[in-house]
């Protein structure tokens, strides 16, 4: 499995982690996907809807974030593809809490952010009997 | 027959489709008619205890079922339910 995202969106993705260090930082990957190739074109970054107590290890986008997700990528013509999400000062693997709230099929980028920096992003989809994350190859494209 | 607006992650369950017709005069029958269908998307949809996963929430027009008689909330043909999944996580901390 291969995720291709152009280098400016990446860098979209880590901007979105370090604004909203120490707290966790999420939002919606948009794009266009073929059997065997999915490509991230732009994302979605929201704010993270849990409470201020929770923010540091925890993220929500609520059902009326979602409606907004889904009609945005319907406005550009783009489905879709998954969530990204920051781990502050944490590695960029997905938690048990991850996969217990995971959904099928979507892709997960989740990037480390250690001390306000953005380090470095991995990507992750849900075994089909959602028993762990496993990883995707994430395929930078340069923007030309 | 009332309709079920399925999110983009879970219809590759239900070959593509964006919405599906359901049977059923709650919204808990409609949601037992939606794994009749698609039996794949009951562990997707329920845990093992038979309880919706947290993810899950559920709309008739514009209102939570939460606010309305959650599952036992009566559905009309024509009605339109729409399965509108919540998305968390986080690190372990």
């Amino acid at each position: 499995m291969t995720l291709e995202i152009d280098d400016q969106t990446l860098k979209a993705i880590h901007a979105h982690g370090e604004e909203a260090y120490p707290e966790e930082g999420a939002g919606f990957l948009l794009g266009k996907s073929d059997p065997g190739r999915r490509r991230v074109v732009s994302i979605l970054g929201l704010t993270n809807a849990r409470e201020d107590a929770a923010r540091h290890n925890r993220y929500l986008l609520t059902a009326a974030d979602y409606l907004k997700g889904e009609l945005e990528a319907d406005r550009q013509g783009l489905e879709l593809l998954g969530i990204f999400h920051s781990h502050p000062d944490h590695p960029n693997r997905p938690s048990e809490f991850d996969r217990e709230w995971a959904m099928p099929w979507f892709s997960y980028i989740i990037t480390s952010v250690h001390h306000g920096q953005a380090v470095e992003s991995l990507s992750w989809r849900l075994s089909d009997d959602r028993a762990a994350f496993v990883e995707e190859i994430i395929q930078v494209i340069s923007h030309q | 027959m009332p309709a079920l607006k399925i999110p983009t992650p879970l219809r590759t369950y239900t070959n593509g489709l964006a919405e599906v017709l359901v049977q059923g005069v709650t919204v808990g029958d409609a949601m037992q008619s939606l794994v009749a269908q698609f039996p794949t998307m009951r562990q997707y949809l329920y845990n093992g205890e038979g309880q919706l996963r947290p993810f899950v929430n559920l709309f008739v027009g514009e209102n939570n079922i939460k606010d309305l008689q959650g599952l036992e909330t009566p559905l009309s043909d024509g009605d339109k339910l729409l399965l509108i999944p919540s998305i968390a996580g986080g690190c372990d901390a």
